[in-house]
């Protein structure tokens, strides 16, 4: 009796291995944006790694937090490397999962039956976001904590129960040491959370099984290809064929991945921000406070939107519904077919003008405010709801055209 | 009924009551967790009362003093600015103080116990930012008609010398009034009503 056969006799080794790799048929047409999925879990993997290490010589402690950072950057063996590594890798997670879900928006990825696996992976983004946001706390440098404050105070904006609810999360009347020491904590916790959720993400898909770039159900298809006379047609298996794809994806990854934190770390300002190599003070907000790259457009909606009735609330209220809005887009879209190949004119505008305005308030975000930039930021918010809200209207009224039976290339 | 036979409405009512009491249980032990979260006793004793010196404070001068973690200004304010502020009035989302943002013996035309001293908390309403004070005349950057006050930089908004908010900008409401008195003619005490509330 083989080793494997004695395993397989304790633990489904065989069957998950053929199930979810070896005789799980993806479709065949799958091009570059099919990268991103399995690019996210290798940063994540790689944040958890250098996120553990760095943790091994940073000090979550108001009076050492700055100093530890710059003691890895300059005094631990390749602490430096690591750092970079984990700051680059924050911002680098972003854009991969904003390529990622972008490729569900123009592949109708969220479309019936894949509404779940959607909802799904809005949470891991809304996760993502949450450990994000603590781990910019940890360096302790003067936008950790001025940035903090501002994001804490949207729950103070809420009526009646908000000023509880901030010195609740801060634990103190003022960004300290406590919240400090707990978002550390909060921080370590959160990845081990969001790598439960990625797998329940997967388990999702491997049930519905991958969109394509045609938006066509290869299960309904017809059956058999020349791995197996029950499978779909148009599928192959993912190992061999989409594991060494993506270990193709994987290296022209890393190879930009490297120019970037060994070339511009910093990213002029964008991944590490200025005002953070300066220790937090309480006491001096800097000129101009912005997020990280990856937060701006939700922080130009929250600027866009005036107090009303004497409550800054409507724009935290803004500023939530645009991320919330996600996950109803699987019941927004009405248009008969669900990828963007068969689209008609309309809904490629709306998400040209989607983008353009995800774009225009990732910038705007990031600029001090002036009358005519707010004004800009207003329009490019209602253009924002309305790319979700009108959708029920346009995408049904579109004209589409009509879709093939098989998989193109 | 016979000795075998299950009585199901008598188990879905068991499997019930015990869920019921399980979870009343579970509230209970996540009070410890969430309650842990609040500030701590060490955290609530930081937040005493100061005291500042008033005394080297000249006509146009603001002082910043430390309570709770927060920028206390202490602005003493000109004669001309005194007279400045009612003009201001009808450019202000609440001139009066309506909104509750002071104690009761600071809601009055200066926001504050001695018309002279304007002591409030340097913490922006809209996101917590702390403003700059402007005290210069028409300064180039923010136009001809300002007459001093705090300029908030994080999203522009603006405040006259008695921390009023000005209309259209992103602050809902007048910055806070905390609660202070004159311990003597040059010391104040940030932090409690005292007596002669």
């Amino acid at each position: 009796m083989s080793l494997l056969s004695w395993i397989d006799e304790r633990f489904p080794a065989t069957k998950v291995w053929n199930e979810h790799l070896a005789q799980y048929y993806a479709p065949k047409n799958f091009n570059f944006w099919y990268f991103f999925g399995s690019l996210a879990m290798l940063v994540l993997v790689s944040q958890i790694l250098t996120g553990v290490w760095l943790a091994m010589n940073y000090k979550p402690d108001a009076e050492l937090a700055f100093g530890s950072v710059e003691y890895i950057m300059r005094d631990v063996n390749w602490g430096w490397l690591i750092r970079y590594m984990h700051s680059t890798g924050a911002s680098a997670f972003f854009i991969v999962i904003y390529l990622h879900m972008f490729r569900g928006l123009i592949y109708g990825s969220y479309r019936q039956p894949r509404e779940l696996l959607w909802i799904i992976g809005v949470i891991i983004y809304v996760l993502m976001m949450a450990t994000a946001f603590m781990g910019y706390l940890l360096p302790w440098g003067q936008m950790s904590f001025w940035g903090a404050q501002v994001i804490v105070n949207l729950f103070s904006a809420v009526p009646f129960v908000g000023e509880e609810l901030g010195i609740w999360i801060r634990g103190d009347y003022v960004i300290s040491d406590v919240t400090l020491n707990r978002f550390f904590a909060l921080h370590f916790l959160l990845p081990f959370l969001l790598v439960a959720v990625v797998f329940i993400h997967i388990v999702a898909l491997h049930k519905v099984g991958s969109n394509n770039p045609d938006g066509i159900e290869i299960k309904k298809g017809p059956k058999g290809n020349k791995w197996s006379d029950t499978a779909p047609a148009d599928g192959i298996p993912f190992h061999p064929y989409y594991s060494v794809k993506d270990i193709a994806g994987v290296v022209g990854f890393l190879f930009l991945f490297a120019l970037a934190m060994f070339f511009a770390p910093e990213m002029g300002g964008y991944f590490l921000e200025a005002p953070n190599f300066e220790p937090a003070n309480p006491m001096k907000t800097p000129e101009h406070i912005a997020p990280v790259w990856y937060f701006t457009p939700f922080y130009a909606i929250l600027r866009a939107i005036p107090s009303i009735g004497g409550s800054a609330f409507p724009g935290v209220v803004a500023m939530g519904a645009a991320i919330v809005v996600f996950f109803f887009l699987p019941w927004l879209d009405r248009s008969p077919v669900k990828s963007i190949r068969y689209k008609g004119l309309v809904f490629k505008v709306w998400i040209g003008i989607f983008v353009v305005v995800f774009f225009v308030l990732g910038y705007l975000g990031v600029q001090p405010s002036t009358p005519a930039k707010t004004l800009l930021a207003q329009i490019c918010t209602a253009l924002y709801f309305a790319f979700f809200l009108l959708m029920p209207i346009y995408s049904k009224m579109d004209k589409t055209k009509p879709v093939p039976e098989r998989v193109t290339k | 009924m016979s000795a075998d036979a299950v009585d199901t409405s008598k188990r879905r009512f068991l499997t019930a009551a015990t869920a019921v009491v399980g979870g009343i249980g579970t509230a209970f032990v996540l009070v410890p967790f969430l309650s842990a979260w609040n500030p701590s006793a060490k955290a609530k004793a930081a937040g005493a009362p100061v005291e500042a010196d008033i005394s080297k404070l000249e006509p146009g001068q603001m002082m910043t003093v430390e309570w709770r973690g927060k920028p206390i200004w202490i602005v003493r304010r000109t004669e001309q600015n005194l007279k400045d502020l009612p003009t201001l009035n009808d450019q202000l989302a609440d001139p009066d103080s309506d909104v509750p943002q002071q104690p009761e013996y600071c809601k009055n035309e200066y926001r504050s116990r001695k018309p002279e001293y304007l002591v409030a908390v340097g913490i922006c309403t809209h996101l917590g930012c702390s403003p700059a004070y402007r005290p210069e005349m028409a300064p180039a950057d923010l136009g001809a008609d300002w007459k001093g006050g705090f300029f908030c930089a994080c999203h522009g908004s603006r405040f006259d010398l008695a921390t009023r908010v000005f209309q259209g900008f992103p602050a809902p409401t007048n910055l806070v009034i905390p609660p202070y008195y004159y311990l003597s003619d040059t010391r104040v005490l940030v932090g409690e009503d005292g007596e002669a509330a």
